[in-house]
């Protein structure tokens, strides 16, 4: 990781010139691959299989892009990246876009220049601990040693949580969630802390989850999406609408199992314009006419990647929450093809 | 330049800068200086360019933000509302502490490994072989893992402590505990502290504690005493043997009287200023009170000095063994103890053949410190290289700014290691 960075900062530094101003899109169609930044693991959102295949929430955006600027959902070279390595890599050119629970905040999209696509996730920082402890709120964390994941917003959110309610803590960095999960569970942490979405991921792969509680408190907003550079408007819109695309198909009813029959023609036009038999959407973006045909016959729609990655039926069992569509009372809402 | 080319100005053809051996060098070293002005140009202007494609300045006003990012281990005031430029600060000192405690543990070892390799002993020198070879040929970062992973996963949790029968316990006198924490071990305050001592009472527990925490200056006086006593122990050294080269006998009680003027100002000092024991204890989730030497800084600290201690131990039995035997010999011949031989003409000699390579190997530790990243030590690599980089996204201006502290650091510690590396060279007259 640390020669990541470094080497980051000397491509930013010096040698990868132009990368940013090159179009995204015609370099990843020349090169016939995705490269797409993921986190190092973390179960139901971005973790090789058993056949070392990723597979996850967001692989599944990965996978999604590359369906549809390339027409295959496999040529996706995956890149670990780790809170701290996430942002170089994206600068500097080692991947041509983010999708690893990352906080959309004004500094991410102002500052650090980059270019947020859209959420896919809406989530909220929270607090795990052993049932034995028997803490039942956040508020009686005074004095607790905590886990934390250094460069994210997570342990900004913390030092705030924590000063603002006059407590105290010990923070105990760490860089990856793997290495999270083996300092709390031999106890050098009490408490580990992250978005509440990696919290239930992390659990599902403990040996006893029930042994261990989530706090009732969330202390602050994760909208998780993904990220590109900014000022290559091109590629930002291919990727925001692909996301887009995958609402849109849930709230439209087009499945991974009904999408070819639907592509045949179908009476309802939004759907036919966002499959591409009505207007030039695909080559307007730069591909193929058929692009989110590609893309729901190979990942599904918003709420088939969910519940097959995340969702109740899975280990992990996240509710749907405010991630449910806007006509189920949850915040997701797909902006009209047309 | 001129003064080297003048040349015979009369038979000057330009053909002479390429095959005249009198001016080659010369014609040489200018292309190779253009060449390397170019690159830099080069280099300097791809930098400039991709920063403004990425629509970034080059601007180090980050520094005097606030950091919002909290730091476990601090060695000064230090809270998430101080800026990220004392968070750095924070973190180079972290980096100076384990490099010092680093340094000097690996000097120890490898002073004491070196010399038993040469043991007559065949089971002492073999147990140092092994030693040596072990810790010279698995990587640095092995031993830094392992060590962190054996402190966390073999020791017992503070909650391990509680209750009417323990799992755990504390070790000496209670004093010290083991934890997979780190280790806590007593503190030294003081109740009539020169100033800057807060002496709050703990009012929302049961038994009110006072929360220990000793001021810098009360530390200053004592050093400066403490220092101020060598002084003049060694004035008194000085004086007695001058005496034992006037009158041929060293003055009786010379050297307690040495052993006193060390001890007693530095004891009445502590006396004086109050001098307390503030042991740890279970308090809430942790141990409270006392020191916490946390598990990130015993691990990278041994890890370190048992690494470098392993090649200390090489440079110091190849300087002894450059001592040719002839010497000791001689030292035998002329009646000197095996000790005063060891002291007045083996080390001398062998230091100098020492202290050149173990420059090198202090600058070693020091650096390699920065591996810290495995085991999540605040040190410098981690505040201002590593969480200040992420959340400004600074990344060309933080290296820099790290790539120059580290420079800076070895280019000192090469300094004070010449000056004595000068000290004990031989004196050519
Ligand atoms: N949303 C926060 C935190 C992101 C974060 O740390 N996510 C964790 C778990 S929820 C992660 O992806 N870990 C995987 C890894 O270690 O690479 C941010 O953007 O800063």
């Amino acid at each position: 990781m640390k020669k990541s960075v470094f080497l980051g900062t000397i491509a930013v530094a010096g040698l990868a010139a132009g990368a940013v101003s090159a179009q995204t899109l015609d370099e990843v169609q020349a090169r016939g691959e995705l490269n797409c930044g993921v986190s190092t693991g973390l179960a139901g959102f971005s973790a090789p299989d058993s056949d070392g295949e990723w597979q996850g929430f967001d692989v599944a955006v990965c996978r999604a892009v590359a369906a549809a600027a390339l027409g295959d959902p496999s040529a996706v070279n995956f890149v670990p990246t780790t809170g701290q390595t996430r942002f170089t890599a994206l600068a500097s050119g080692e991947v041509d876009m983010l999708a690893r629970n990352t906080t959309w905040t004004f500094t991410r999209d102002v500052d650090l220049r980059f270019e947020f696509v859209g959420i896919n996730y809406y989530d909220g920082q929270g607090f795990m601990i052993p049932r034995e402890l028997g803490v039942t709120s956040a508020m009686e964390l005074d004095g607790a040693t905590v886990c934390i994941q250094t460069g994210t917003t997570t342990e900004l959110n913390l030092a705030d949580f924590f000063a603002s309610n006059n407590m105290d803590y010990e923070p105990v960095p760490v860089e990856t969630n793997a290495e999270a999960q083996q300092q709390y569970l031999a106890g050098a942490c009490d408490v580990y802390t992250t978005d509440s979405s990696g919290l239930a991921a992390t659990r599902a792969t403990f040996e006893d989850p029930s042994a261990h509680v989530i706090m009732p408190e969330i202390i602050s907003k994760e909208p998780l999406g993904p990220v590109v550079r900014h000022g290559d408007n091109e590629w930002g819109d291919l990727v925001r609408w692909v996301l887009v695309g995958l609402i849109a198909a849930e709230e439209l009813g087009v499945t991974s199992d009904n999408v070819m029959e639907l592509a045949e023609g179908t009476n309802n036009p939004s759907i036919e314009r966002m499959l591409g038999n009505e207007g030039e959407f695909g080559p307007i973006l730069g591909i193929d006419q058929d692009w989110m045909v590609n893309v729901i016959s190979s990942v599904g729609n918003y709420g088939e990647i969910f519940e097959e990655n995340i969702g109740e039926d899975t280990p992990i069992g996240l509710a749907r929450g405010l991630n449910a569509q806007w006509t189920d009372g949850g915040l997701l809402y797909a902006w009209p093809f047309r | 330049m001129t003064s080297m080319t003048e040349p015979p100005a009369e038979s000057f053809r330009l053909s002479q800068l390429i095959y005249d051996t009198r001016y080659r060098s010369m014609t040489i070293q200018v292309v190779a200086f253009i060449l390397i002005l170019l690159a830099l140009f080069w280099l300097g202007r791809n930098i400039v360019s991709n920063l403004e494609d990425l629509g970034k300045d080059f601007d180090f006003g980050f520094l005097g933000s606030r950091a919002g990012y909290d730091i476990n281990q601090r060695l000064i005031e230090y809270s998430n509302d101080s800026t990220h430029a004392r968070a750095a600060l924070v973190g180079i000192l972290n980096t100076l502490l384990v490099a010092v405690l680093g340094c000097a543990l690996a000097t120890v070892l490898g002073v004491i490994a070196g010399v038993l390799r040469l043991s007559n002993n065949w089971i002492v020198a073999r147990l140092m072989a092994v030693y040596v070879e072990g810790f010279r040929n698995i990587p640095l970062l092995l031993w830094i893992i392992l060590i962190f992973a054996v402190m966390t996963e073999a020791t017992p949790r503070p909650s391990d402590f509680r209750g009417d029968r323990p799992e755990a316990s504390m070790i000496l006198g209670d004093s010290v505990a083991i934890t997979n924490r780190g280790v806590y071990i007593p503190n030294v305050f003081f109740t009539r502290s020169l100033g800057g001592n807060e002496m709050a009472e703990v009012t929302d527990s049961a038994e009110a504690t006072v929360i220990a925490s000793s001021s810098g200056l009360d530390w200053f006086v004592i050093i400066l005493v403490f220092v101020a006593s060598i002084l003049g122990a060694r004035a008194i050294g000085r004086w007695a043997t001058a005496k034992q080269e006037a009158t041929g006998i060293r003055p009786a009680g010379a050297f307690w009287m040495q052993v006193g003027t060390v001890v007693v100002p530095s004891v009445i000092v502590f006396l004086a200023l109050g001098a307390t024991l503030d042991f740890p204890g279970l308090r809430g989730f942790n141990f409270g009170g006392g020191i916490h030497l946390r598990n990130s800084l015993i691990a990278l600290w041994l890890a370190l000095a048992l690494y470098t201690g392993a090649f200390i131990a090489e440079i110091v039995r190849a300087g002894i063994l450059s001592v040719s035997k002839g010497q000791t010999e001689a030292a035998f011949a002329l009646g000197l103890r095996p000790n005063r031989t060891m002291n007045l003409v083996i080390l001398p000699q062998a230091l100098r053949v020492i202290i050149p390579p173990l420059i090198s190997h202090y600058l070693n530790l020091t650096k390699n410190s920065s591996l810290a990243i495995a085991v999540g030590y605040m040190d410098v690599r981690s505040t201002l290289g590593g969480i200040t980089i992420n959340q400004t996204g600074r990344e060309l201006e933080g290296m820099l700014l790290l790539g120059l502290f580290y420079l800076v650091t070895s280019l000192v510690i090469s300094g004070v290691m010449n000056i004595y590396n000068k000290s004990v060279m031989l004196k050519e007259r």
